[in-house]
């Protein structure tokens, strides 16, 4: 399904711009905001491009039916589904083929990132809507999930941060949108990192690459992911500002040190801080800031 | 968690009711104020999201080509659809539409089906041979009581702003490329109310919901029509039925006057 007729379809190694304007390593542009929906433990929504998800987050709670239990970790359920007017032709509202892979991938991922260990016989529900899409549905309902699982206070190894990298019309780039996705020769290949450790841990891939190009896309795609790293970073920070945390990590911080706590705890915001009214923060803040004030 | 209901919310609920009062401060004949924005979702033909209290939902059309039923060759059609969520409400599931999904949108699609707002023969193409299709579908997004107003008043306002295809001589849709719109003669709303302790209130929430002893919803329209009525759980009497009408119009004047007033923006 090719977006344009052939012969007047882009050269990237030519033009050096892509078909939105963008340089080939380039991300569109993503905002996250975390803890958006009252009634789940956690959540988020995320707008890269023109996609827009939702991520929800229940538990840990009681794994149903008992047969479903595992008496060593809990259960990653990750559920990926598409509004029906997500996609340019309506889509049928019962999941399909491709739902039921990407929700098994999905959770491949996040299991890795969660310390499940600590919640036998338990579940943790996952819940990622698409709403609206163009290309890397997927990996926003990854980066999307992660934030929203940290949000819900699970404790985690490091956030998943998530890119499409690939090739199209000649060249290799990063986050395809739809028309580099339905180029002639195009490659897709959805990636996700556990930037920290920088292990992979969902990797896909469709069409036809060489080793020599895949040895220069890796490196990109691990570049473009700690740039989506550091979205997701700031959305949280903005949840749980700074002022929250231990005295501790903000001296560490200041001091332009790693806290103890930041690879592993950071990303992992105290559970009381998510109790805690949004409002009643910023008046903390303020009078935080007074009292700093009042110091000087 | 949060959602879970106690038995202590429940009795509550019964007794501040029975003295006009309600949990969250208002009266009871006093609706929660809802937020509209529309068309953030480009690949559909239109797109609404509504916020009624910490109840959200996103609905969006999609006009598809189809064949026209056999016994209305000269009529295109809609079709509303609704989807709670796993990710509204602890409470739902993943699945095949539950029953509360299909009472939920049925009742939506009567309302505005049956004003006769929408002309259906002008959404035909070719008398039994094509026809345009409307899918509306709506999605609870954080579910905090009563889908069915915030459902119809996002389903309203995503018919007031569909754009239709345009054809190609083949009358096949070209995309990306529109034509005219969805004209509306009416604009119905639906407006529910719940019993709780034999007092009767407006627009309930989640937990007002898990307290009611009984369920109405009424749509009625700007000309004094009503277009579809849906008693759920539970009964009322005549007498309470007409206040339950009376009011309606009051409560879906209010909105549709709000709603419009962000649509002609």
């Amino acid at each position: 399904m090719s977006g344009r007729p052939r012969d007047d379809a882009p050269d990237y190694k030519k033009e050096k711009k892509r078909v939105d304007g963008r340089k080939m390593d380039e991300l569109r542009p993503l905002s996250i905001k975390v803890g958006v929906l009252p009634n789940a433990d956690g959540s988020a929504y995320l707008e890269w491009g023109q996609n827009k998800v939702y991520a929800a987050v229940f538990g840990p709670r009681e794994a149903l039916p008992k047969h479903t239990q595992n008496p060593m970790k809990a259960v990653m359920k990750v559920t990926y589904r598409m509004a029906t007017f997500s996609v340019p032709e309506r889509k049928q509202p019962r999941p399909n083929r491709r739902d039921m892979e990407i929700s098994k991938v999905l959770g491949e991922a996040l299991d890795k990132a969660v310390f499940t260990e600590q919640f036998p016989n338990t579940e943790i529900a996952v819940f990622v809507e698409v709403v609206d899409s163009n290309a890397g549905s997927r990996v926003a309902c990854l980066t999307a999930a992660s934030c929203a699982l940290a949000n819900a206070g699970i404790p985690m190894r490091d956030l998943v941060a998530a890119t499409g990298i690939g090739k199209a019309f000649g060249e290799l780039i990063v986050d395809l949108n739809k028309e580099e996705e339905d180029a002639p020769d195009a490659v897709d290949i959805p990636i996700a990192i556990m930037p920290n450790t920088g292990e992979i841990v969902l990797l896909q891939m469709d069409g036809l690459l060489t080793k020599e190009e895949w040895a220069k896309l890796a490196p990109m795609g691990i570049k473009a992911c700690k740039a989506v790293y550091e979205v997701q970073k700031k959305a949280l920070q903005e949840k749980f500002p700074i002022s929250e945390l231990s005295e501790a990590n903000v001296e560490a911080e200041v001091a332009g040190k790693d806290a103890p706590a930041k690879t592993e705890s950071k990303v992992v915001p105290a559970k009381e801080a998510k109790t805690a009214p949004a409002k009643a923060d910023k008046k903390e803040d303020k009078k935080a800031d007074k009292a700093k004030k009042v110091k000087k | 968690m949060r959602t879970t209901v106690l038995e202590y919310d429940v009795s509550k609920i019964a007794e501040l009711a029975r003295n006009g009062k309600r949990l969250d401060g208002r009266s009871l004949d006093q609706p929660r104020e809802f937020t509209l924005e529309l068309g953030m979702c480009l690949n559909a033909e239109a797109s609404a999201r509504v916020r009624l209290g910490e109840t959200e939902v996103l609905a969006g059309i999609k006009v598809g080509v189809d064949k026209p039923y056999p016994d209305n060759p000269d009529e295109g059609a809609i079709s509303c659809g609704a989807e709670l969520l796993a990710l509204a409400h602890s409470e739902y599931e993943a699945g095949p539409p539950s029953f509360d999904e299909i009472e939920v949108a049925r009742v939506v699609d009567r309302g505005i089906r049956e004003s006769k707002a929408i002309d259906f023969t002008k959404l035909c193409i070719k008398e039994g041979e094509s026809c345009l299709i409307a899918f509306m579908d709506f999605y609870a997004i954080n579910a905090d009581g009563n889908l069915f107003d915030a459902g119809s008043l996002a389903a309203l306002a995503s018919f007031m702003t569909a754009k239709l295809p345009k054809l190609d001589e083949k009358n096949r849709i070209v995309k990306h490329e529109y034509n005219g719109k969805i004209e509306l003669k009416r604009l119905p709303l639906l407006t529910t109310f719940v019993k709780v302790g034999g007092k009767i209130m407006v627009d309930p929430t989640y937990l007002e919901e898990k307290a009611s002893e009984a369920r109405f919803s009424v749509a009625t329209t700007e000309d004094g029509y009503l277009s579809a009525m849906q008693k759920g759980p539970g009964a009322f009497t005549v007498e309470e039925i007409s206040l339950m009408i009376e009011k309606a119009f009051v409560v879906a004047d209010t909105n549709r006057k709000k709603l419009l007033k962000i649509v002609k923006q």
